[in-house]
């Protein structure tokens, strides 16, 4: 039969074990530990194999001992094994250099304009919009007639179009009928059933992402919420502002019930969400074929918040987008009933925001290849001494 | 167009700020690209007495002034101009002033005389090029008024940008209307200094197509391409520079003064967006001047001097005798008025829009005219300028109004159109009251009719506004007018669309960010380039014939961008483009478009590290097929990579659709070879990704190190392995490969990996023997393969 008295004396003598325990060596530690605490032969082992000999409620309070002791015991050597790690790796450490440059693997990254494009699309996908595309040739009618350019109209003095070396297919009466006409005169409208006529009319590279707004409404019924991300094509000298082929990023949305103020409403909230929550937004009107009313936005300029520089031409605004509401011509042309429907569209280049965002003077950077460039926009760690 | 802030503030009796003014009209669809002031410099100069002059006792043709510039002392000033005169008053400007020309005057001697300030010329002043003398300023104004009270030449010169629907913003009227509602002032033209109290009053109209109008026959006989003609006669008039109003006013807006006729003619173009013609009357043949289509082969030698071809679907303007203008365009030098001129014959027509545009396209002569047919003059508007004109004319020319004639064969009123007020809702969202619509429409110079039976404005357009045609214009007219920022920004519910994100651009993102996460770089270029081969498709109207042909590969325009790079001394270069290519379509039609990717890579495999020396293999052909079969893998996954022709090839099924090769650019000596590759974007046959449960019982491994004949790949071995070896048989991966001359030149050691595993317990060291040995004897039997003994 234990002695209750007895064990708490044992316990009382192993407490004071406790305070040895922060200044011990590694070796003195390792030793301290079995003799302790060993699952075998270890003192308090051997205390807890002596407690079925106590009366029950001796059990209890001295078990209770024992147990405390048991944690605190071994919190003290985890705390002294933990500290003593760490004055070895102290140790190692010294002559290491941290300084030095670490090991970099190769990283890459996507363009910078792909950035721009990609955040617009998938602002855009939160309110809706799916991702559409299209053909980069098209005819005169997808690229003007049906967005309702009339022929022979200054209009098409902002879109120098570049045309291809494609024979058309019209009959030679209608050929004599135009060629006394100048450039982007030769098509006309036509019966929208036939699409072999509607494919009629010269070739050429699309100088703007709109006619997927036509392929679109030819191929779904309203409703439809579409953003089209897409190369466009110019017949400008490349220089430091102008490329001949840039990105263009077109939206358009057509439902009953869509309103000027559902045009206003997406392009603020895509604004802030792109430029900051701070940004402030106006629209301006302005003048497309193929909207109407048509308006143009500006956000305050980033670089000074709106109080003027020469990044804004000392106006606080930067010029961002085109939108308007879908002619209703357009959704004629489309098979869309105008009466019933309603939509707004908007375009907007994110080469010209990406030059803008990142500060890059010269357009011609983005076509080059130069992987310095590229490289300032990927994933790369720095490699210099820090 | 350049619009002078005098101008307007003429048109409107106001004071104006330029900056203010161009803000405003941003608001209203005008943008204002750049403000230009005009006469800057000038706030400081001040009128000046010259009280005395005597000679300067050093300098023959110098004198000695004493000016009095309103301050109690008196000026000493050394003034060198021959028409000083005491007692009369000229622009001065004292010490410390900056002249426009930058010159700041100082106190100094000249020729031992002191002189504190200058009496100015107009050429000094930035006024004019006259430098005879000193500007005398016939004024009442007190010795030191500033002289911009007494010469109002201040001005600001606005460079704005207007929308090609909106010709009447082609002149100061059309924007000063514009203006008007703004500022609630009513729109009234300048007053012009000197005019006569009765002017021409009303022309005569005729609705043939031919009338007289002072023995002249004038009409138009191409009623398609000129609807309009007016005509009036002003006899007697003297040909001289215009007064210094006139030609401020059109330098302000950018043209040059060339007589007090031209002038005029320019005047009302500027102002009311009618472009004229004075013609000298004596010059005129038969007499007469009618619009007709050209002849065929017809020549015409415009005021440019040039002699010009033209065509009989243009419209010109004739004599009886030959052609004197190509109509909307340019006039000619043989009616040209000449300071003998003392006849004239303003022609104020309307040419159409469209044939204008083509007629100065095909002629490449646009010109101020032109620029205005072709968006639209105001068919009805033709009168009024005749009116100014004859005003300006009699005010600065003298001269009498002889006859005025209108020639109008098929005249029409102005278009009418409905507007329902409830689908002005519809399309702004917003409900207006209808008497705000109305007050918009008047304001941009509509006539509005009730029509409250069924809920319409009758809305009669004005004809200056061509771009006015259906409903859907007066509802952007009454938006524009309440202000685009006025309506309301909340987002209110909305239903997507039917249709899903397309597959192929969620494809390419895909493809794109596994390229860079796998260490490439995005680039992009110019898919244009020269002549690509067989099926290319040409442009019609290249910029250069470096860039006339739709590039069919990727892979040069990347192949250039690593030349770029290497003449930037870059070495290691990984870049990836995902483009379209284009093929012609044997038929005609349209092009087959095709999106690739391609990728080059050349330079070091890793960045440099200094635990190695900083020294890094270069990559080689085993970089370049790991690329490639990764970029196969994420670009056209339903493709196998394939060893074809000393390279690899991707082919789907039968056909080839990708190649990965060693490119033939020739690298400067501190540069590494380039390899690329190029291949069809087609996600279609990707395969679903699906779960593999993980092992759970212990594997085991062999090395096999194997003698092989030259002829025997290693992929081939494989396949002989994995057969032989069964079902245990987890993978065979390659170690090494030897060669030497111990092995003789015919043979090589590839040593392979087995790994073997029992799906559901541990495998037997038995079982791996065997499996071993059964491997052994079929690379032997099959492959003549031994193990190699060392």
């Amino acid at each position: 039969m234990a002695d209750s008295d007895e064990l708490r004396g044992r316990l009382a003598a192993l407490e004071t074990e406790l305070v040895h325990i922060p200044s011990l060596d590694p070796r003195g530690l390792e030793a301290a530990e079995v003799r302790l605490l060993g699952r075998k032969q270890g003192a308090l082992t051997e205390i807890l194999k002596l407690l079925p000999g106590l009366p029950p409620d001796q059990r209890r309070t001295v078990g209770g001992e024992a147990n405390r002791l048991k944690q605190v015991l071994e919190a003290a050597v985890v705390a002294r094994k933990a500290e003593l790690a760490q004055a070895a790796t102290a140790a190692a450490a010294r002559g290491l250099d941290l300084t030095m440059p670490g090991r970099l693997r190769h990283g890459g990254g996507v363009h910078p304009v792909t950035t721009v494009v990609e955040e617009i699309v998938a602002i855009f996908h939160g309110l809706g919009f799916a991702r559409a595309g299209g053909p980069e040739a098209e005819t005169e009618w997808y690229n003007f007639g049906a967005l309702n350019f009339p022929p022979d109209h200054p209009a098409m003095d902002l879109h120098d179009t570049l045309y291809l070396d494609i024979p058309d297919r019209r009959g030679p009466a209608e050929r004599r009928r135009n060629r006394s006409s100048g450039v982007a005169s030769d098509f006309e409208r036509r019966d929208l059933s036939d699409r072999r006529e509607r494919e009629q009319g010269r070739w050429l590279l699309r100088t703007h992402t709109s006619p997927v707004q036509i392929r679109v409404l030819q191929q779904e019924p309203p409703p439809v919420r579409v953003v089209i991300p897409g190369w466009v094509y110019r017949k400008d000298t490349f220089d430091a502002s102008h490329a001949p082929v840039f990105a263009q990023i077109e939206g358009l949305a057509v439902d009953e019930g869509i309103t000027f103020v559902d045009l206003k409403a997406t392009l603020s909230h895509f604004a802030r969400e792109f430029f900051g929550a701070r940004t402030s937004v106006r629209f301006r009107p302005s003048f497309f074929p193929f909207t109407e009313p048509s308006a143009e936005m500006d956000v305050s300029c980033g670089v000074c918040g709106g109080k003027g520089c020469p990044a804004c031409k000392g106006t606080g605004w930067m010029e961002i987008l085109g939108a308007g509401m879908v002619h209703p011509t357009v959704l004629a042309n489309c098979g869309v009933d105008p009466e019933r429907y309603t939509g707004f569209a908007f375009g907007m280049g994110p080469g010209r925001i990406a030059l803008n965002r990142y500060g890059i003077p010269d357009i011609r950077l983005l076509y080059e290849g130069d992987m310095r460039f590229l490289q300032q926009f990927g994933l790369r760690a720095p490699g210099e001494l820090a | 167009m350049n619009v002078s802030r005098r101008w307007l503030e003429g048109c409107l009796r106001r004071p104006l700020d330029a900056t203010e003014v161009a803000a405003r009209l941003a608001m209203l669809g005008v943008t204002c690209d750049a403000i230009e002031p005009l006469h800057p410099g000038l706030e400081q100069v001040v009128v000046g007495l010259v009280e005395s002059v005597a000679p300067h006792p050093n300098a023959d043709r110098l004198r000695v002034c004493q000016v009095f510039d309103g301050t109690p002392e008196r000026r000493h000033v050394v003034c060198g101009a021959p028409n000083v005169t005491a007692g009369s008053k000229y622009p001065f400007a004292r010490v410390g002033v900056t002249l426009p020309g930058g010159v700041t005057l100082e106190r100094r001697k000249i020729r031992g005389e002191l002189s504190e300030g200058m009496l100015c010329s107009a050429r000094e002043l930035g006024l004019g090029q006259e430098h005879d003398g000193i500007l005398e300023l016939q004024t009442g104004a007190a010795p030191g008024t500033p002289l911009l009270e007494v010469l109002p030449v201040d001005d600001d010169r606005l460079v704005l940008d207007v929308t090609p629907n909106r010709p009447d913003l082609l002149g100061h009227k059309g924007i000063a209307r514009e203006l008007a509602h703004g500022y609630g002032v009513p729109l009234r033209l300048p007053e012009i200094p000197g005019a006569p109290v009765t002017g021409l009053g009303t022309l005569r109209r005729v609705e043939t197509r031919r009338a007289e109008v002072a023995g002249v026959t004038v009409g138009t006989d191409d009623p398609a391409g000129c609807r309009r003609f007016t005509a009036v006669v002003i006899k007697g008039v003297k040909i001289g520079p215009s007064p210094a109003w006139l030609s401020d006013r059109l330098q302000a807006a950018g043209v040059r003064s060339i007589s007090n006729v031209v002038d005029v003619t320019n005047y009302v173009m500027l102002e009311l967006n009618h472009p004229m013609h004075a013609y000298d009357l004596a010059q005129l043949h038969g007499p007469a001047i009618v619009a007709r289509r050209a002849q065929p082969g017809e020549r015409l030698t415009t005021l440019d001097g040039t002699l010009r071809e033209l065509s009989p679907s243009m419209t010109v303007i004739a004599d009886q005798a030959r052609a004197v203008g190509v109509g909307g365009v340019m006039g000619a030098a043989n009616t040209e008025v000449t300071a003998a001129t003392t006849d004239l014959l303003i022609e104020c027509a309307w040419f159409d829009p469209a044939a204008t545009r083509r007629t100065r396209k095909a002629l490449a002569l646009a010109t101020d005219a032109s620029y205005r047919f072709e968006r639209g003059v105001d068919l009805w508007g033709l009168p009024e300028a005749q009116r100014r004109a004859a005003e300006l004319i009699l005010a600065t020319a003298g001269g009498q109004v002889v006859d005025a004639v209108d020639v109008w064969p098929e005249p029409t009123a102005p278009p009418r159109i409905f507007l329902r007020v409830a689908r002005v809702a519809l399309v702004l969202g917003e409900s207006l009251p209808v008497e705000c619509m109305e007050r918009y429409l008047v304001a941009v110079g509509c006539t509005v009719l009730h029509k409250p039976e069924d809920a319409r404005l009758a809305v009669e357009v004005p004809g200056w506004r061509p771009d006015l045609r259906a409903e859907i214009d007066l509802i952007e007219e009454i938006a524009r007018l309440h202000g685009y920022d006025n309506f309301p920004t909340e987002l209110r519910p909305y239903r997507v669309g039917r249709l899903g994100d397309s597959v192929l651009d969620r494809a390419v993102t895909r493809v794109r960010e596994g390229l860079a996460a796998l260490g490439w770089f995005e680039a992009q270029s110019i898919p244009l380039g020269p002549e690509p081969g067989p099926g290319g498709v040409k442009l019609l109207n290249p910029l250069s014939s470096e860039e006339a042909w739709l590039r069919q590969r990727v892979l040069p325009g990347l192949e250039r961008a690593v030349e770029t790079n290497w003449s930037r001394q870059v070495r290691d270069i990984r870049l990836f483009e995902i483009g379209t290519v284009f093929r012609g379509s044997e038929s005609g039609g349209r092009p087959f478009e095709t999106l690739r990717v391609a990728g080059v890579l050349t330079g070091a495999r890793a960045p440099a590290h200094w635990s190695a020396g900083a020294a890094v293999d270069d990559m080689d052909l085993w970089d370049l097929k790991a690329c490639f079969a990764a970029a196969v893998a994420l670009a056209n996954p339903a493709a196998d990579v394939q060893v074809e022709a000393g390279g690899w090839v991707a082919r789907l099924g039968e056909d080839l659709i990708g190649h990965a090769e060693r490119l033939g650019l020739a690298p400067p000596a501190w540069a590494a070879p380039v390899f690329g590759f190029e291949l069809d974007l087609n996600p279609e046959g990707r395969a679903p990704l699906r779960y593999q449960a993980l092992p759970t019982t212990p594997g085991a491994w062999r090395d096999l190190n194997l003698v092989l004949t030259l002829e025997v790949t290693a992929a081939h071995t494989a396949r002989v392995i994995r057969r032989a070896a069964g079902p245990l048989l987890e993978s065979v991966e390659v170690v090494s490969d030897f060669r030497s001359e111990q092995l003789g030149s015919d043979r090589r050691a590839v040593q392979f990996r087995l790994r073997l595993r029992g799906a559901d317990r541990t495998v037997r060291d038995e079982e791996v023997d065997q499996a071993v040995s059964r491997v052994l004897k079929a690379v032997e039997k099959e492959l003549d393969a031994r193990l190699r003994t060392s």
